[in-house]
């Protein structure tokens, strides 16, 4: 009894927020267009059931998605955005990782809170923070026109490098505290063994540390690129007109175009495209579980 | 080992009523029998180890006399009751876990006195038997003291005196030492059957360390997959093995395979290997003509001489193959012309420059015809 | 092995510098005495001045923190409920339904679980506001605290619950007694990220908050897309400096506490 109300109460709770509402989504996705509120017309209706549902069925959202190339250009986009960040976020990271995992032993806590600071700090503020340093007069640029590098002020507020380097900031952590505790893990003496064996200082970490990290790397780039995928909020504070993000894409569909059932066939084709790299995930997280033990 | 057990014998009287009985108890993990068709009986005041392999079932046995696990099929007793049906936490017994399982965030005294406190007990009653525990575990030094603050010793008395604080019928200890280092757990060993004796609780041990079973146990099971092959004193377990699983399970043992002859009043004539003169032995189980037969022989009832002894009973010739010297004792491994290898055990009261055998040296062995046992399987 | 090289040097310097120099010039141009956020005027303290006057800002900040601290107190329970299912309760049927609820909103992305449930109250017709924001919140952040106390549990030492039934607690008294006081780290741990995952939220809490509703993250959303503005710096370095705070006494605390647990065991262990 008591072991059924522990299981009853979070159970009923996520069913009716988390699953219910997914389901309204992917019902709406199959429903018409209509100018009232709610703006469409269901699909579903109680009194004519399972047969007259299937009967009007249509795709034609779904078709719309495929026929109007905004939405494939905004999906491919944001896989583009998501892919070439996460790179650059991997290239980053992981040097901060190694220098962390190889800094001495009472620094590693502060280090470790550092890197773990700016993720509790708002989101919000800290994309906020790149606007005054990458708008036109912004201090990146009165920097680089200071020292002469650049002769006339760059563009970079309202670009696509502008939301490069938001996600890369913003997802950082992300990125590198599975490669740190890989790493941390690490048996130093593996080194001095390759060492010992003939290998050159570079020829150790490329043959002995990366492919011991390889599980937090790829942790970590799935962590950094399943969100991203989905990102609204780097995309319209630092991105421009020209920036296609499917995120950014659902929520003008949502609340300036008023067109819900659109809304919602795009949302349902991101979750579809998510799946991927979930399970990939998944599947990587499992098989470090099961080495582990 | 040695110690005397003419004394304290309850399962010897057949008017003794024991205080734990299991009744044909089987355990079942989905397809795994842990436990099969189990029973045993286990008296007041016993010091009951139960000892075998990791796997053979016997912390299951534990479990399921805490309350932990219920059996499958079959009942258990605990003073002529069925106590399947009463919960952990109402039940006479307590256990000592092996990982101790203080609890981290209370300090020794409130762990002790944790017991006590459930059961509602007035603040001096409890206060009362906390210092009583403390004192009989020599721990009241450290009562304010959290578990992660004592040492491993410590932790065990404190995980002891919480188990005993509410006078429990039966205390289960779930290889109680095994956290401890060699020299620590010996010493422990003899604190465990003080206390049992002071306090003439009945202790229920699982352990899977022979030495320590055979030390602290006034009779020992051991156990393998599920099943109990053995129950008897540890003088018993070691002399008259049932046998060649115990024989060989309980310290060092020569297993000698042959074929039984009657010779006369429970004696017989075992040929065992082709060249070599029959051994003698004796039993006072039967054995037919011709039956297969283990004749189990202890390292240390084994003479070893340069010249051939008269009148043995036994005597076979061999070259010293190996030699492990342990201090007190030298174990030679000899070496016999059809290849078996024997053991044989000596003390050192010379001193190694004046032993008499060394590597290579041709040697003989011999026993009496009673040195052995014989095992039908 | 402890041996570091200019290589590790320079790349610790300059991730660190990459990850703070943004906020330490949000909080610099924050006292700016000038109107345009990239010109430096002078020092001023103005612009907090002006946001104490906001009463937008002071409403919507009052909204957020009523939502956050009613949001992550309920998804505390029902968090740290289902990760006990999720260790404890074994197998029972739609097991996988339940683990897989608990760990799609971690990876769903905010568009669409704010889409979702905005359609939920709209098909129940709930009028939005405090409550639905709460129930939105509620949902995504019982799934971090699930995952954060159940990391706990998978180490926690059953055997400790097993003496405390063995020495006469009720199963009830044995979670209150022994396991809920030695796990109370990591449930605090949850609360407090669900507190500030509640905060921070803009997308879902855009979704699901109505007219009568507006949460601090829409509001700075809302400022902040039509340009830098230093009232917006003033009010970021507000927050960054709660937050700095909090979490550097946090882990200042903790790790005295570790060295003093690890020298009083050392003790203990010399004194054996």
């Amino acid at each position: 009894m008591r072991k059924f109300a522990l299981i009853a109460v979070p159970y009923l709770w996520l069913l009716a927020l988390f699953l219910v509402p997914f389901l309204i989504v992917l019902k709406i996705s199959l429903s018409d267009i209509a100018l009232a509120i709610p703006p469409y017309v269901p699909k579903w209706d109680w009194a004519t059931g399972f047969g007259a549902f299937f009967s009007q069925l249509d795709f034609e959202n779904y078709i719309f998605l495929t026929e109007d190339d905004l939405y494939w250009k905004a999906y491919l986009s944001s896989f583009k955005i998501a892919a070439i960040s996460t790179m650059f976020t991997l290239l980053i990271g992981y040097p901060i990782a190694y220098g962390m995992a190889r800094s001495p032993e009472e620094w590693r806590p502060t280090l470790m809170m550092l890197i773990i600071l700016p993720f509790w700090t708002s989101f919000l503020i800290r994309v906020y923070a790149w606007m005054g340093i990458l708008s036109q007069e912004g201090l990146l640029n009165q920097f680089l026109l200071w020292t002469g590098i650049i002769a006339a002020p760059l563009t970079i507020l309202n670009t696509n490098t502008a939301v490069y380097i938001g996600i890369v900031y913003t997802y950082l952590p992300f990125m590198i505290l599975p490669i740190y505790a890989a790493l941390d893990r690490m048996d130093g003496s593996l080194i001095e063994a390759a060492e010992d064996l003939g290998c050159s200082r570079l020829m150790a970490f490329w043959l002995v540390t990366i492919p011991l990290s390889k599980n937090g790397i790829i942790a970590g780039s799935f962590l950094v690129f399943i969100p991203a995928l989905g990102e609204f909020v780097i995309p319209s504070l630092l991105g421009g007109s020209g920036t296609l993000m499917i995120g950014k894409v659902l929520w003008e569909e949502f609340f300036s175009n008023r067109d819900w059932p659109v809304a919602s066939a795009v949302a349902v084709i991101l979750l579809l495209l998510l799946i991927i790299p979930i399970v990939l995930f998944q599947r990587n997280q499992q098989k470090q579980a099961e080495a582990e033990q | 080992m040695d110690v005397p057990e003419t004394e304290f014998a309850p399962w010897n009287d057949a008017d003794e009523k024991p205080l734990i009985r299991f009744r044909n108890v089987t355990k079942r993990f989905g397809e795994f029998v842990a436990i099969d068709d189990l029973s045993l009986d286990i008296y007041e005041q016993e010091f009951f180890a139960l000892l075998g392999p990791s796997g053979c079932g016997k912390t299951t046995m534990m479990r399921m006399l805490a309350g932990f696990e219920n059996p499958s099929e079959g009942d258990i007793e605990l003073a002529g009751q069925n106590i399947v049906p009463v919960p952990p936490n109402k039940r006479a017994v307590n256990m000592m876990f092996q990982s101790y399982a203080l609890f981290p965030h209370l300090s020794v005294w409130d762990n002790i006195a944790f017991g006590l406190r459930r059961d509602r007990l007035p603040k001096a009653q409890v206060q009362a038997r906390v210092e009583e525990m403390l004192k009989l575990t020599r721990l009241e030094r450290f009562a304010t003291r959290k578990p992660h603050q004592i040492s491993g010793g410590q932790r065990q008395r404190v995980a002891l005196a919480r188990s005993l604080a509410k006078a429990p019928k039966l205390l289960l200890l779930d290889e109680p030492l095994g956290a401890l280092d060699k020299k620590l757990r010996q010493e422990t060993q003899f604190e465990l059957m003080d206390i049992q004796e002071k306090t003439g609780t009945t202790f229920v041990i699982v352990t899977h360390d022979q030495e320590e079973a055979m030390t602290v146990a006034s009779r020992v099971a051991v156990m393998d997959e599920g099943r109990l092959i053995q129950v008897s004193t540890p003088a018993d377990l070691y002399e008259w093995p049932d046998n060649v699983y115990v024989a060989d399970f309980i310290g060092d043992v020569n297993l000698i395979k042959g074929r039984t002859t009657a010779s006369g009043d429970e004696r017989y004539r075992i040929d065992w290997i082709d060249g070599q003169p029959p051994l003698n032995g004796v039993s006072k189980t039967v054995f037919s003509d011709g039956q297969t037969c283990h004749l189990a022989i202890r390292p240390e009832k084994i003479t070893i001489s340069t010249d051939k002894p008269v009148d043995a009973d036994n005597a076979v010739q061999g070259k010293v193959l190996d030699i492990a010297y342990l201090g007190n004792l030298s174990t030679y491994h000899v070496e016999l012309a059809s290849g078996t290898v024997i053991k044989a055990q000596t003390s050192n009261t010379r001193r190694i420059s004046r032993r008499s055998f060394t590597w290579e040296d041709p040697v003989w062995l011999s026993w009496t015809a009673t040195a052995g046992v014989m095992l039908a399987q | 092995m402890i041996r570091l090289s200019w290589f590790n040097v320079v790349s610790l310097t300059l991730g660190f510098a990459f990850l703070y120099i943004p906020m330490v010039i949000l909080v610099i141009y924050s006292f700016n005495k000038s109107k345009l956020v990239t010109v430096w005027g002078g020092f001023s303290t103005k612009w907090y001045g002006e946001l104490m006057q906001n009463e937008a800002f002071l409403d919507a900040a009052w909204v957020t923190l009523k939502v956050a601290v009613i949001s992550s107190s309920i998804a505390t329970v029902l968090g740290t409920m289902a990760a006990l299912v999720l260790v404890r309760a074994g197998r029972f049927s739609g097991r996988m339904l339940f683990s897989g609820m608990i760990y799609a909103p971690l990876v769903m992305p905010e568009v669409i679980t704010g889409l979702s449930l905005l359609l939920l109250f709209i098909g129940l017709g709930l009028d939005r506001g405090v409550l639905t924001i709460v129930l939105a919140h509620t949902t995504f952040s019982m799934c971090y605290v699930s995952v954060v106390v159940s990391s706990r549990l998978v180490t926690f030492d059953w055997s400790l619950e097993e003496a405390a039934l063995d020495l006469g607690c009720s199963k009830t008294e044995a979670f209150r007694l022994v396991t809920l006081p030695i796990i109370a780290p990591a449930v605090i741990a949850g609360w407090l990220l669900a507190f500030t995952l509640s905060l921070d939220d803009l997308v879902i809490a855009s979704f699901t908050s109505g007219p009568s509703a507006t949460t601090l993250p829409i509001k700075i959303f809302s400022a902040v897309r039509l340009g830098v503005s230093p009232e917006i710096n003033a009010l970021s370095t507000i927050m960054i400096t709660i937050v700095a705070v909090g979490v550097i006494t946090a882990s200042l605390v903790s790790k005295r506490q570790l060295v003093r647990q690890k020298r009083e065991e050392q003790a203990a262990f010399r004194a054996q």
